[in-house]
């Protein structure tokens, strides 16, 4: 039977982890059909059937499903579901939201953040903020999955040629309404799939103060993170948030500023290539994770570092 | 308006976890245990509609052993009114909890469920949504503020693009991140009269839910550990090393 996909848009394009759920559900099986649900979504659609690994793309739109409300979502994929073995979707806010509606209609027991799959039944999932992998068989007959997409890669996205069909909308759900989104815009790579990601913690003292992450994030070309700290301190918001309550990043350069590495930090980025910890105390349980560690105050540090790359005659962008 | 808070007790979140030799599971022995932090977000944001005169009672409700009721005994001294244990012995997954939970809803009939975003040692993130499902109500997950509109629920949510703000109608399921509120200590006299405070209780067999597990743990294992790298002296050699070293910048 086929796997069941469900694109994340924003109505224009494809979110980027799409292309990491992808390759995810063409490891389970290679009949890999996506849903997309949304308004106006042309575009995106079209990017979707062009990616070799999708066999068939399938679309729902409405004016009402332009926000993404999983309560107008959710009784889509369950009328769907009968043809699927499998119904996948990326283990972010899109999906985290959706996905345990559509399992509990359906009878399922969701099985969330899979960072591997070994087989159509059994995965391998991260518990206690990644401090331990725990592998676990579904006895479902359906299956309901959320794929951490930071431990796939992207699928290919060009090539394909996929089968495109219209399948019927569901009704309104009326109880909730969308009002409004705050998106910080910005040029920077996206946090989840930048290659260097500069963070700073509650050590940065202010948001005044991330300039001087931001000036060295615009020489590496990399997105800016956050410890949970320095957002409930309002240095920063939300959206930049890496750890077990907030994002999921492997860069292969992760400068940790003014973090002191607690456990449900550390759950966020632990995985990335290179570690770098820039901290005053040499205590700081950073240190411990870290492929170089600098103990020094960071307001010292920073401009010296912004220094000696303006030094550099190249940087990998 | 009555509202339901469902909270579960966890491995407190200062607990370094450590796996079981037989991978059957991680060390609970001896382990100091709390409330799950989010569910104390929950409980706080309860209390605090209660004390603004919108709601007139607070049910804290958990699912699990025994030992359970010191979680709800600490709802009760910083605002809950009453508890109810649904006492069950080893892990329970998020569909039968919120079957479980489905349950108590129709009986109590609350105007609103609070409940944690996640539970930080499954880390599921479902149960809210599942419950919501199940009753077929609005669910505002991921709550980072709230505020009543007539009567309907206004609720920012976090999400990873920024921040959503949408309306619920009356009843629904609202899941709390940890920013929403900060969580109040009990006082020695709230301890004391806490325990006063009734907690009923129940068994799975009173209740009519199947909890037979579908998900099968095979093995609980300890991540690949990372080594612990080199202090560099300055921020020159820092810069030398990411270039020729690491070769990432
Ligand atoms: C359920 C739960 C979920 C959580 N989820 C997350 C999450 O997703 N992400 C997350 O990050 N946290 C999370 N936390 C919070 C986490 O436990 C820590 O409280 C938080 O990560 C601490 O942030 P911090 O390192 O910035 O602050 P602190 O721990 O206060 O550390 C600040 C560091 O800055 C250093 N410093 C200060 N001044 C300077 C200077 N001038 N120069 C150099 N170094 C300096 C200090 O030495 C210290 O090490 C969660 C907590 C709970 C309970
Ligand atoms: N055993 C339980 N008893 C009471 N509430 C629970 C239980 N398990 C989960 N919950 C609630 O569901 C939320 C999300 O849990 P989870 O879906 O496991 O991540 C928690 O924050 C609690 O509010």
């Amino acid at each position: 039977m086929a796997v069941l996909l469900i694109a994340e848009h924003n109505n224009k394009e494809l979110r980027p982890f799409t292309l990491n759920s992808v390759t995810a559900a063409s490891q389970i099986d290679s009949e890999v059909h996506a849903l997309i649900v949304g308004y106006n979504f042309e575009e995106a659609k079209k990017a979707l059937a062009a990616l070799p690994l999708v066999k068939k793309v399938i679309c729902v739109e409405a004016d009402y499903y332009e926000n993404f409300i999983a309560e107008n979502f959710a009784p889509i994929i369950v009328k769907l579901a009968e043809n699927y073995s499998h119904i996948i979707c990326s283990a972010n806010t899109f999906g985290k939201n959706l996905m345990p509606r559509v399992a509990a209609m359906l009878d399922i027991s969701q099985i969330s953040d899979i960072t591997k799959i070994i087989s159509s039944d059994t995965f391998i999932r991260p518990i206690y903020a990644g401090n331990a992998l725990a592998t676990v068989k579904s006895k479902d007959d359906k299956k309901c999955i959320t794929i951490r997409p930071t431990s796939f890669d992207p699928c290919e996205i060009s090539g394909g040629t996929a089968l495109i069909e219209n399948f019927q909308s569901s009704k309104q759900f009326t109880s909730t309404k969308f009002i409004k989104r705050e998106q910080v815009k910005s040029d920077r790579p996206e946090l989840g799939t930048a290659r260097v990601v500069v963070s700073g913690g509650r050590g940065m003292q202010s948001g005044d103060n991330f300039k001087l992450i931001t000036a060295i994030a615009d020489k590496l070309n990399a997105a800016i993170g956050a410890s949970r700290a320095a957002v409930d301190a309002g240095y920063i918001s939300n959206d930049h948030q890496v750890g077990q309550t907030g994002k999921v990043v492997v860069p292969d350069l992760y400068i940790a500023v003014g973090i002191s590495g607690a456990i449900q930090h550390l759950a966020g980025m632990k995985e990335s290539k290179v570690i770098v910890a820039i901290n005053k105390d040499s205590e700081a349980p950073i240190f411990s994770v870290a492929d170089y560690g600098l103990e020094a105050d960071l307001f010292d540090a920073l401009p010296k570092f912004l220094e000696e790359l303006n030094k550099l005659n190249t940087i990998q962008k | 308006m009555k509202i339901l808070v469902a909270i579960k007790r966890v491995i407190d979140y200062n607990v370094q976890i450590r796996v079981k030799e037989d991978g059957s599971g991680v060390v609970t022995d001896n382990i100091k245990m709390s409330t799950n932090p989010p569910d104390d977000n929950a409980i706080e944001e309860a209390v605090k509609i209660k004390e603004s005169g919108k709601a007139t009672e607070v049910i804290a409700v958990t699912i699990g052993e025994e030992k359970a009721q010191e979680t709800l005994r600490k709802a009760l001294a910083v605002g809950a009114d009453r508890g109810i244990h649904v006492k069950v012995d080893g892990a329970v997954e998020p569909l039968a909890v919120s079957k479980i939970l489905q349950k108590i809803v129709n009986k109590e009939k609350p105007d609103l469920v609070f409940m944690g975003k996640q539970a930080i040692d499954d880390d599921c993130n479902q149960t809210g949504q599942m419950l919501s499902a199940l009753l077929n109500w609005p669910q505002a997950t991921f709550a980072s503020k709230i505020y009543f509109k007539d009567d309907k629920l206004e609720v920012v949510r976090e999400i990873d693009e920024g921040l959503e703000t949408i309306e619920v109608s009356l009843p629904a399921i609202v899941t709390c991140d940890l920013r929403l509120n900060e969580p109040r200590y009990a006082s020695l006299p709230n301890i004391m009269k806490a325990k006063k405070k009734s907690i009923e209780q129940f068994n799975i067999s009173d209740l009519g839910v199947d909890i037979t597990p579908r998900v099968q743990q095979i093995k609980v294992e300890e991540p690949p550990k990372r080594k612990a790298g080199i202090k560099v002296a300055n921020v020159a050699e820092l810069v030398q090393k990411l270039k020729n070293e690491a070769k990432v910048i």
